[in-house]
């Protein structure tokens, strides 16, 4: 059974051929050798529905996701051995082709969004449960310390000190998890859920179809990674701090000139 | 100022810490980390716990504020058993300082000195007034309470990581290794800051070191513990010097344990020589007859109020009365108070023999030589107590 006897089934039930009679009237379109911005512009209308449910693909999967992979972090996080078992189970899930993870849900789930937000969620616990894994465990030994020493009970360590000193950690995962996600999901026509993936595969023939869904989805994840980056700065402003601060080459520097400026 | 006094106030007594017989062994281990330890440490006093590397000193501070549990006997702190308390409740009470200091790096700095008050529930004014008032404590400008640790340097962190301990004004501090990380300059400055600084505050201080000098200039009282975490002595530091309890001690204070004393001496525990003086304006014949068969060879020029001017040279006993601008100024100047450590290598550094020392009104009240340093240096003195008699030999 090839690829294409999987895949029609499953795509079937979109919108049909982009290219109607009517439409390829038009020359280029006809032609189809290189981009079609008039015809883009004239059809800009027939995006926005599967751009919106392209968006709500990705947010609700990677909230989702992150619900699910922060809760684990935090139960692996005083009990160490449960991360090895964590750590493959999520990175199993991983390399599960999506296609095949869609047919496996098919029973469960069945076709439509639902089947593809819990494949994409799956998808995102492998990066989000590492990354928040490894902050933690990148929080100096010395600062629990001295925090446990004051007296600050295991919870307040953890939501005071710890998670805290993991946001930037925990937002790059965050960051590669959207901007994959925003890709698979275009694979999520194939569970019946519609989205960019809609556009592109329903009649891989035609270039400018391609180059605009494809377009708008490269567009989400950038913005999405905006956003990311901006969250970052507002919830780890201290690092800029952290980074700018000098460091012993730096004062060393510092010193110097003023050593200079002193005696000149 | 205002904010001395109200560091004071506030509750927070210095209190009493007894170890008895406190001992920790971890499974599996051989032999206890900490071994039947038992000493008491007076209220306001520091003690510093002192030994080689591997012999549970760490450990043993780690027990009082329950970091480590106890495994037997007890501690008490104020009195009453740690093993009765709750870890984090008992933690807020105990002032907390490491070597690596250990500042929340996404916190402001008044934030990081406002930890426990915050965890005791002081509301979140009072927390920034007594971080400014700390701040201003160990001489930081309270301005900087609004950046982050990592804009600080390393010795500023530390005075931090300090104030941070005493912010909800603990009885008891512990504080391990805590200018280990910082480069010699800057502890000898931060050790002399937080010695002026004890003197205010008179807490009961716990404090780590495996640096046998900084135990004795830190010390009232110095515990020194052998591996397998047994109390080798418990002594004050002179004690410690003049009469160590056996070899191990003997050999873990150095054998320049003579030389350390002169640290914990000033020059007025000395006996001075005395110098020919020279008052201005007198006449040169009478200070030559006077320099003859005179302790010190020179004569030491003074004004109407005896205060020191300069040694007299062989050009200026040449002229007919004394000058007011002697040759040779009279540097370097000791104080009565100076410890003696320094006061010999301010001898040394000057590559001078003789110094004048003078009393708090700067008149003079005798001579320090090189000679009288070498002379108790190699006298059973050094090691004795100064009237005792001579109990062990200078090796």
């Amino acid at each position: 059974m090839g690829l294409g006897a999987i895949i029609l089934p499953l795509a079937q039930g979109g919108d049909g051929f982009v290219r109607d009679p009517a439409e390829a009237s038009t020359e280029c379109v006809a032609k189809n050798d290189t981009v079609c911005i008039g015809w883009a512009l004239e059809n800009i209308d027939r995006y926005v529905t599967p751009t919106l449910e392209h968006l709500v693909l990705v947010v609700v999967s990677v909230l989702a996701g992150f619900a699910i992979a922060f809760a684990m972090a935090l139960i692996s996080h005083r009990r160490r051995w449960l991360i090895p078992a964590f750590t493959a189970g999520t990175g199993v899930l991983y390399t599960v082709p999506s296609i095949a993870l869609f047919l496996l849900l098919l029973p469960i789930t069945g076709r439509g969004t639902l089947t593809a937000i819990v494949a994409l969620t799956l998808y995102t616990l492998q990066i989000l449960y590492r990354n928040n894994v490894t902050g933690l465990a990148n929080v100096p030994e010395a600062t629990k310390d001295s925090g446990r020493g004051m007296g600050m009970t295991d919870r307040q360590l953890l939501w005071r000190v710890e998670l805290p000193l993991a946001v930037p950690e925990i937002i790059a995962g965050l960051r590669i998890a959207t901007v994959s996600t925003v890709a698979i999901a275009t694979l999520a026509v194939f569970a019946g859920a519609g989205g960019l993936g809609a556009e592109i595969y329903n009649d891989l023939t035609f270039k400018t179809g391609i180059v605009v869904a494809g377009g708008i989805a490269v567009a989400m994840a950038i913005l999405f990674d905006v956003v990311l980056v901006g969250l970052q700065s507002r919830l780890a402003g201290w690092r800029k701090a952290h980074e700018a601060g000098a460091g012993d080459a730096g004062r060393f520097a510092g010193a110097l000139a003023r050593l200079r400026g002193a005696h000149s | 100022m205002e904010g001395r006094s109200a560091v004071n106030s506030g509750g927070g007594e210095a209190v009493s810490v007894e170890f008895r017989e406190a001992t920790k062994r971890y499974p599996g281990a051989e032999r206890p980390a900490v071994d039947g330890l038992s000493f008491d440490v007076p209220a306001g006093e520091i003690c510093v716990i002192v030994g080689p590397s591997g012999c549970g000193k760490t450990t043993a501070m780690r027990m009082v504020n329950r970091m480590v549990e106890i495994s037997d006997g007890d501690i008490l702190v104020g009195g009453s058993s740690v093993r009765d308390r709750s870890p984090s409740e008992l933690r807020r009470e105990i002032g907390y300082v490491i070597q690596q200091i250990g500042l929340f790096p996404h916190r402001t700095i008044a934030d990081n000195i406002a930890t426990v008050p915050s965890l005791v529930g002081w509301d979140r004014e009072r927390a920034r007034e007594r971080a400014r008032e700390l701040l201003e404590l160990i001489g930081l400008d309270p301005e900087m309470g609004e950046r982050y640790p990592a804009q600080l340097s390393g010795g500023q962190q530390q005075r931090v990581g300090v104030a941070r301990a005493l912010a909800a004004n603990p009885g008891v501090m512990l504080m391990d290794e805590p200018f280990g990380a910082v480069d010699p300059i800057n502890r000898e400055r931060l050790q002399n800051e937080f010695l002026r600084l004890q003197a205010e505050i008179r807490k009961t201080i716990l404090f780590v070191t495996h640096d046998v000098d900084e135990a004795i200039k830190m010390g009232d009282r110095i515990a020194v513990l052998r591996e397998g975490g047994i109390l080798a002595q418990y002594a004050t530091p002179a004690e410690l010097l003049m009469a160590p309890a056996d070899a191990f001690v003997e050999d873990f204070v150095g054998a320049d344990r003579a030389l350390k004393r002169l640290a914990l001496m000033r020059v007025s525990d000395i006996d001075l020589w005395e110098a020919p003086l020279a008052f201005v304006g007198q006449a040169s014949s009478e200070i030559r007859a006077k320099l003859a068969g005179a302790e010190v060879p020179y004569a030491l020029a003074v004004d109407s109020e005896r205060r020191p001017l300069g040694w007299l040279s062989k050009v200026d006993l040449g002229q007919d009365t004394v000058p007011s601008r002697p040759d040779t100024d009279a540097t370097p100047t000791l104080e009565l108070d100076d410890v003696m450590r320094d006061a010999l290598s301010d001898l040394l550094q000057a590559e001078t023999r003789y110094a004048p020392v003078v009393d708090g009104e700067g008149r003079i009240a005798g001579v320090l030589s090189v000679e009288i340093i070498s002379e108790f240096l190699t006298s059973d003195e050094a090691l004795t107590d100064e009237h005792g008699a001579a109990e062990r030999p200078l090796g």
